[in-house]
C-alpha cells in the first residue's frame, strides 16, 4: 500500500504516522510537503497527521485546509481514495468540508492527554473492517480542541446515516457522558463521510501500534486498512 | 476602506473561555452574565463604495474568516 502523509508547518505527529504506516505496517509511506500540488503517483491512503498546523491561527486546521496539497487530497477523496485524519488532521478535514462539523475547545478548557476507550460503531468501513461490531479498544488522546459539534439537525442526519465510526466509552463499552473526555456531542470520537472513504478522529491510533513502545490498541485500524487495499 | 469583522460563537454554542472569564469577573465582585468571547478582524479593503466593500468582506467570511458550524459574523465598514 502506498501512503502519503501531508506535512504542514506545525505538524508534529507526522513522524508517528510515518512510523506506524512505514516501520510497523511496512507500507510505502511518503511525507509530502504542504506546498506540493500533487500526491505521489499511486497513493491509496492519505494520512493527515496531528499537530498544530500553522500555529492553529484563526481556527484549528483552517489555514491548512487551504494549503496547495489539500486540493489534490480533495481530488483523491472525491475519486474514492482513502483519507484518514487524526487529531489536527480531523480538524483540517472538517475545515476543508470533507467531513461535517467542527471541533471546539474542550468543555474543561484544558488540554487533555489520556488513554481513552473507544467503541466501534461501524465495521463495514475500510478503516474498521477487521474489527468486531461493538469492540472496545484503547488509544491515547492529546488535544485541547476535540469537542465535536454539529447543529442539531445535521447531528441527527449524521447519526441516522451511521456516520459515527467511534464513540468514547467505558472500558467495558458503556456509553455515557461520564466517559466523554472533552464534551463532544453524543460522545463522538470519530466520524466518516457518506461514502465511507474519509474518516476523522481525535484519538491517536498511530501512537498505539508498536509493541516495542507500548500498548497496541490502535492496530485494528491499520490491520483493517491493510486488508482493504 | 477600513473594514471590521466581528466573529462570535453562535448562540447555543458553549463558550468555555467566556465562562471562565465570567467566573473571573465574579471573583472580583462584578455582577455580569452571558460573557462571550469572539474575534475582531480589521483590514483595509480597496474600494470606495461601502456596499461593494461589504460584499467583498462577506465573501471573505464565507470562504475563510467564519466557520458557519459554530460562528457568525457582523461586518462594519468604517
Amino acid at each position: 500500500m502506498r501512503v502519503a502523509v501531508p506535512v504542514f508547518p506545525g505538524s508534529n505527529c507526522d513522524h508517528d504516522a510515518l512510523h506506524a504506516c512505514g516501520t510497523v505496517m511496512g507500507w510505502d509511506t511518503i511525507p509530502v510537503w504542504h506546498q506540493e500540488t500533487r500526491l505521489p503517483e499511486g497513493t491509496e491512503l492519505v494520512f493527515v497527521p496531528g499537530g498544530f498546523s500553522y500555529g492553529d491561527y484563526l481556527r484549528c486546521g483552517a489555514i491548512a485546509a487551504l494549503a496547495p496539497i489539500m486540493a489534490d487530497v480533495r481530488r483523491h477523496a472525491d475519486s474514492g481514495g482513502l483519507v484518514l485524519g487524526v487529531c489536527n488532521g480531523f480538524q483540517i478535514l472538517c475545515e476543508a468540508h470533507l467531513l461535517p462539523g467542527a471541533l471546539l475547545r474542550n468543555e474543561s478548557l484544558r488540554f487533555i492527554h489520556a488513554d481513552v476507550h473507544l467503541r466501534v460503531e461501524r465495521t463495514d468501513l475500510p478503516f474498521t473492517r477487521a474489527m468486531k461490531a461493538g469492540a472496545v479498544f484503547q488509544v491515547p488522546i492529546a488535544h485541547a480542541e476535540g469537542n465535536f459539534t454539529l447543529d442539531p439537525a445535521e447531528l441527527a442526519d449524521l447519526e441516522a446515516r451511521g456516520g459515527v465510526a467511534f464513540r468514547y466509552c467505558s472500558p467495558t463499552g458503556e456509553i455515557g457522558e461520564d466517559h466523554v473526555p472533552n464534551g463532544a456531542m453524543n460522545g463522538i470520537a470519530g466520524i466518516t463521510n457518506l461514502r465511507g472513504n474519509v474518516l476523522g478522529m481525535m484519538p491517536h491510533p498511530e501512537r498505539a501500534v508498536d509493541p516495542k513502545i507500548g500498548p497496541t490498541g490502535g492496530l485494528g485500524i491499520f490491520l483493517s486498512l491493510g486488508s482493504t487495499v | 476602506m477600513k473594514v471590521r469583522v466581528s466573529v462570535q460563537l453562535k448562540p447555543g454554542i458553549l463558550d468555555p473561555q467566556g465562562k471562565a472569564v465570567e467566573q473571573g469577573l465574579h471573583g472580583f465582585g462584578f455582577e455580569v452574565e452571558h460573557v462571550r468571547i469572539g474575534r475582531l478582524i480589521e483590514m483595509d479593503v480597496p474600494g470606495t463604495d461601502p456596499v461593494d466593500v461589504k460584499a467583498k468582506a462577506l465573501a471573505m467570511c464565507e470562504k475563510l474568516l467564519v466557520n458557519p458550524v459554530m460562528e457568525k459574523a457582523s461586518i462594519e465598514v468604517l
